[in-house]
C-alpha cells in the first residue's frame, strides 16, 4: 500500500468533509432529545418512535415505495426495448433521430417535463394521483434505463446472438436466452436507478399528483415549510441508512465477482 | 492396387452439396462477392483462402444465413436457401470468437441446438456425452466456458457446432486465437473428427499452411472473386496465376517474351545472358509476355555450371538461415533476384557459400509453371 502525501490527505478530507458532513450532521441530529432541531439536549431515540406513529409519514412512504417499484419495473422493460432497438435494430430509417429523441429528456428541465406531463393529463381527463406520478415517473427514468442497457449492448458480442440463431434459436428464444442472461446486471442497474430517481423525485411528482396521493419527498417538503422537525432527521437518516446499505452490498458483491471470475481464468489457463 | 481418390469434384454425375451461381454480394456501392460460381461436394472440407475483405467471411455468412445474397443463388442439396433464416437452415457455424455462452455450463452450451429442436432427454444427454467424448471434453462439463483454457473453449465451440450432426459445418477462422504449437496439433485433431463424423467442413481462414495441411481443396480468393479451386498439390505445384503463386508460398517469377521450340515447350527471355526454357500446356503465341513461377526449392545453387536445361550464374547477396532450411539470395547480372532454398540435411558441415561468391542457379526445363497473367 502507497502513503498518501499529505497534499493528497488534506484533499481527501475537504472533499468528504464537503460531501458527507451534511449528512453526518442530519444523522447526529435525528438522536437528539430536544425539540430545537439546533440545540443538542442529550441523545433519545424517541424521535424515531414517533415517526413510527406517524401515520401521514408512513402513508407517505407508502405510496413512494408502490410508485418507484412500479414505475421502475415499466421504465426497465420499455427502456431495454429501445436499447436493444437503437443498438441492435441496425440502420433503420430515423434512428439517429430516435436515438436523439430518447436521450433529450436526460437534460430536459423536470419543471418542463412536469408541466408538459400535467397538461397532458388534464388534457385526456385522467383523475391525477397513484396512476398519474406512475406514468410520469415512467417516462423520465426510461430513458436513463435505455442508457445504462444500451451501453452494455454496445460492447455486447454480437456473435453470441447469432451462434444461439445458427444453433436453431429464433430471435426471441436468443434474446431470452442469450442476450438477456448477459446482459441482465445492466438491467437490474437500469432498474436500480430508475428505483432511485423515483424514490427522490419531488418536481415531476409535485405536478402529477392530485390531493389524493402524497410522496414522502412531497410530505418532506411541505413539513419543512412550516420548519424542520427532528422527525424529518429521523426518517432522513433511515434512508440515508438503506441506501448505504444497498450501495455497500453492490459494491462488495460486485467486487467478489470479479475477483472469482479472475481467479478462476487464471487456474484455467495453468490447468491446461 | 488402385488406391480410391476422394476427388467428387472430378466426377461428372456428383452432385454438389453447395451450389453458387452467379452470386453476387453488395453492401451499398462495395461488392463484397462479384459474380461467383462454386460447387462443394459432399465430405469435403473445403477451405476458403485470401487476405482479409477478400470476401471469404462473407460467403461463409451467406452460407451460414446472415447475410442474402444480391444477385444469384445458393443451394443446399439442391434445395434453394436463399431468404431461410439461419435458425431453419442444416449449416452450423463455429465463429472465430467461439461465441460461448458464458452463463451456461460446457455442457449446456453443448446441448443448446439439441434443446432448441426438442431433443427428448436422453437421446439429449447421449449426445452431448458422446460430443464431449468426441472432443475429449469430459472432465470439463461442469465447468463455465471462463473456467477452461483458450484450447478447451476452441474444442467447446466445435463440439457445439457439431452437436446437431449439420450437413455443413462452418468454421471461422477456428484456429487463430490458438498459439502455433496447439494450432498444429488442432489442425489433425481437426481433420480427424471431420473423417469421423463424415460432416462437410468449409472453413475460412489467411493462413496458407492451415488450408494446405487440412483441406481437400482450396479457393483462393481475392477482392470478392475465386482465383482458383483445386487441391492443396495443385494450388502450390500448379497455380494458374501471378496472384495464387504468390500468395501460397515463396515463388521467383521470371518475366519476358515468349517463344516456342517445340511441342509444349517455349523459352522466355528474362533479359539474362539466355533465354531459359519451359515446357507449358498452356499455350503462348511468339512474342507474348509469359511470367515463369519457380518455387526456390526446385532451383539448385552451385560453384560450379551445372549440366542442366537452365543455368544462370549470379552472386550471393543474402543468406536466410532457417534451421531446416536455408535460403540464398542470389542476384542476377540484370539486377533480378533469385531465391533459391536447400534443406540442411547435415548438422555439422561446412556452409558452401557465403555473401558475395559468385554461383550458379539452375532448375528443369518442368520446374518453373509458364502463367499469362
Amino acid at each position: 500500500m502507497n502513503r498518501l502525501s499529505p497534499f493528497n490527505v488534506v484533499s481527501l478530507t475537504f472533499g468528504f468533509a464537503f460531501l458527507y458532513l451534511p449528512m453526518l450532521i442530519l444523522v447526529i441530529y435525528s438522536f437528539n432529545k430536544s425539540k430545537l432541531v439546533t440545540v443538542w439536549a442529550g441523545f433519545s431515540t424517541k424521535w424515531y418512535g414517533e415517526l413510527l406513529r406517524n401515520e401521514a409519514f408512513l402513508d407517505a412512504a407508502w405510496v413512494t415505495l408502490k410508485v418507484a417499484i412500479i414505475s421502475s419495473s415499466i421504465a426497465t422493460v420499455l427502456g431495454t426495448m429501445a436499447a436493444y432497438t437503437l443498438v441492435r435494430g441496425g440502420r433503420f430509417f430515423g434512428r439517429t433521430l430516435f436515438s436523439g429523441m430518447i436521450y433529450a429528456p436526460l437534460v430536459m428541465p423536470e419543471v418542463i417535463t412536469g408541466l408538459s406531463l400535467l397538461l397532458l393529463f388534464i388534457g385526456i381527463g385522467m383523475d391525477r394521483g397513484v396512476m398519474t406520478i406512475v406514468l410520469a415517473h415512467t417516462t423520465f427514468s426510461m430513458c436513463f434505463v435505455s442508457v445504462v442497457v444500451s451501453s452494455r449492448l454496445a460492447t455486447f458480442d454480437k456473435s453470441l446472438e447469432e451462434a444461439a440463431l445458427d444453433l436453431g434459436a429464433s430471435p426471441l428464444q436468443a434474446f431470452r436466452l442469450v442476450t438477456l442472461p448477459i446482459i441482465a446486471p445492466a438491467v437490474v442497474a437500469g432498474w436500480l436507478l430508475a428505483f432511485t430517481l423515483s424514490l427522490d423525485d419531488l418536481v415531476i411528482a409535485s405536478f402529477a399528483t392530485g390531493p389524493s396521493a402524497t410522496t414522502l419527498p412531497m410530505k418532506i417538503w411541505s413539513s419543512v415549510r412550516l420548519g424542520v422537525s427532528p422527525e424529518i432527521n429521523a426518517l432522513s437518516s433511515i434512508l440515508i441508512g438503506l441506501v448505504s446499505i444497498g450501495v455497500i452490498c453492490a459494491s462488495l458483491a460486485s467486487k467478489r465477482h470479479t475477483l472469482r471470475i479472475q481467479r478462476e481464468e487464471r487456474e484455467a489457463e495453468r490447468a491446461v | 492396387m488402385v488406391e480410391t481418390v476422394f476427388a467428387p469434384w472430378e466426377d461428372p454425375n456428383a452432385s454438389p452439396l453447395i451450389s453458387f451461381k452467379n452470386v453476387t454480394k453488395r453492401f451499398g456501392t462495395f461488392v463484397a462477392i462479384d459474380d461467383l460460381t462454386l460447387d462443394i461436394y459432399e465430405q469435403e472440407f473445403f477451405a476458403l483462402l485470401g487476405p482479409s475483405g477478400c470476401g471469404k467471411t462473407t460467403m461463409m455468412r451467406m452460407l451460414a444465413g446472415f447475410e442474402n445474397p444480391s444477385e444469384g443463388s445458393m443451394s443446399l442439396s439442391g434445395q434453394d436457401i436463399a431468404g431461410i433464416p439461419p435458425n431453419k437452415r442444416a449449416v452450423n457455424m463455429m465463429f472465430q470468437s467461439y461465441a460461448l455462452f458464458p452463463h451456461l455450463s460446457v455442457w449446456e452450451n453443448i446441448a443448446f441446438g439439441l434443446r432448441r429442436d426438442g431433443v427428448a432427454k436422453d437421446a439429449l444427454s447421449a449426445r452431448v456425452d458422446e460430443m464431449l467424448k468426441l472432443t475429449r471434453l469430459e472432465k470439463f462439463a461442469r465447468r463455465k466456458p471462463h473456467q477452461i483454457s483458450g484450447g478447451q473453449r476452441q474444442r467447446v465451440a466445435l463440439a457445439r457446432s457439431l452437436a446437431k450432426a449439420p450437413k455443413l459445418l462452418l468454421l471461422d477462422e477456428p484456429l487463430g486465437a490458438l498459439d502455433k504449437k496447439l494450432r498444429q496439433d488442432t489442425q489433425f485433431e481437426l481433420m480427424d473428427i471431420q473423417e469421423k463424423t463424415g460432416t462437410t467442413f468449409v472453413i475460412v481462414t489467411h493462413d496458407q499452411e492451415e488450408a494446405m495441411t487440412v483441406a481437400s481443396r482450396v479457393a483462393v480468393m481475392d477482392e470478392g472473386r475465386i482465383v482458383q479451386v483445386a487441391t492443396p498439390q495443385k494450388i502450390y505445384e500448379a497455380p494458374d496465376s501471378i496472384y495464387v503463386a504468390d500468395f501460397i508460398g515463396d515463388v521467383n517469377i521470371l518475366t519476358g517474351p515468349v517463344k516456342a521450340t517445340g511441342a509444349e515447350t517455349y523459352t522466355l527471355d528474362f533479359g539474362g545472358a539466355a533465354p531459359v526454357v519451359a515446357t507449358s500446356e498452356r499455350p503462348f503465341s511468339d512474342g507474348q509476355t509469359g511470367h515463369l513461377a519457380i518455387r526456390p526449392e526446385k532451383i539448385g545453387i552451385h560453384a560450379e555450371r551445372p549440366d542442366a536445361p537452365n543455368t544462370v550464374q549470379g552472386k550471393v547477396l543474402d543468406i536466410a538461415y532457417l534451421g531446416n532450411l536455408s535460403t540464398y539470395y542470389v542476384e542476377l547480372p540484370n539486377a533480378q533476384i533469385i531465391k533459391a532454398q536447400t534443406a540442411n540435411t547435415q548438422r555439422i558441415s561446412r556452409r558452401a557459400f557465403t555473401w558475395e561468391d559468385p554461383v550458379w542457379v539452375s532448375w528443369s526445363a518442368t520446374a518453373g509453371v509458364l502463367l499469362d497473367q
